[in-house]
């Protein structure tokens, strides 16, 4: 361990904020790339079960 | 399976997405794991610089994120050649779904460095050749994004976008060298093929192991969105119906 406290980890010597702001933003960056992915696969599926409801109504 | 057959199996994107569904969620979970692993180490264990103090621990996420923005504007443009010489649909489809993820890569590199630099260097942002050449690289991914969503024929947007990416490489270079190329406050690579890393082991070590990480990232990220974009263009094919059916 780097640090004596936790307080210490959080502070980062006086560049907590610089840090913590760094890896902040990276893990919302990093979670929304993966988020869209899972969004956009969900949508995928709902259109397309849409669509093929569509054109099962429209054989008939 | 000879490369000549790897080659062939790898333009039809029906053997693609079977074959690439565990894929993803082994990279995933390497990537996961390792991320976690480099950035509690590097922000808890690391020493800290003698002469940045902690703020140095910023370079676990912007030097790996700096990294994988240039390795994905290389698959692009690597993929932009693939698509004008072969024609290769696959090509297409990396080239379209490659770029978000690029394009945040680069933005969070900008992002760090610059609230690195601040206690640092004492400034957000330098005009000077590497920050500047990551910008240049910045507003490619922008006009990569821009072109597609522009051209609604999908062969021309992908070979204009194709022609965009090939050009854009020309940057990378540009990135890498500009350090050694020209007097900057940057500092220069911690990682060279040639010589040890300058620092002690403690320090580079949790570094390698996120930039392992983010090249997993890279790979389960581009991977999903591809099978994704496979499903998208292959709508109406039996094989998609019938895994629309099975849901």
């Amino acid at each position: 361990m780097s640090f004596e406290t936790f307080g210490d980890f959080m502070a980062m010597g006086d560049h907590g904020l610089y840090v913590w702001l760094s890896y902040g933003v990276s893990l919302v960056v990093i979670g929304a790339n993966v988020l869209a992915l899972r969004r956009r696969r969900r949508q995928f599926f709902r259109e397309s079960r849409a669509l093929e409801r569509r054109r099962a109504a429209n054989a008939e | 399976m000879s490369l000549k057959t790897l080659w062939h199996r790898l333009g039809s994107p029906r053997w693609l997405y079977q074959m690439s569904a565990s894929w993803v969620w082994v990279l995933g979970s390497l990537a996961a794991g390792l991320l976690l692993v480099g950035c509690v180490w590097g922000l808890a264990f690391a020493p800290a610089d003698y002469q940045q103090g902690n703020s140095f621990r910023i370079i676990y996420i912007h030097v790996p994120t700096a990294i994988v923005a240039q390795s994905t504007y290389m698959l692009l443009g690597s993929a932009g050649l693939v698509l004008l010489v072969w024609r290769m649909k696959v090509a297409d489809m990396v080239l379209a779904t490659a770029v978000p993820f690029g394009m945040s890569m680069t933005a969070l590199a900008l992002f760090t460095g610059a609230v690195w630099g601040k206690p640092t260097w004492g400034t957000w942002w330098v005009w000077d050749a590497r920050t500047t050449s990551m910008l240049v690289m910045l507003f490619l991914y922008f006009g990569l994004y821009a072109l597609r969503q522009a051209i609604p024929r999908e062969e021309t947007a992908g070979r204009a976008c194709a022609v965009l990416a090939l050009l854009g490489t020309l940057n990378i270079p540009i990135i890498k060298y500009s350090v050694d190329w020209w007097l900057t406050l940057h500092q220069p690579a911690t990682f060279k093929l040639t010589e040890a890393p300058s620092m002690p082991a403690e320090m580079w070590l949790p570094l390698a192991v996120n930039v392992v990480g983010i090249y997993c990232l890279l790979g389960a990220v581009v991977l999903a969105g591809l099978r994704l974009e496979i499903l998208r263009r292959e709508r109406d094919t039996q094989w998609v119906r019938g895994l629309v059916a099975a849901r």
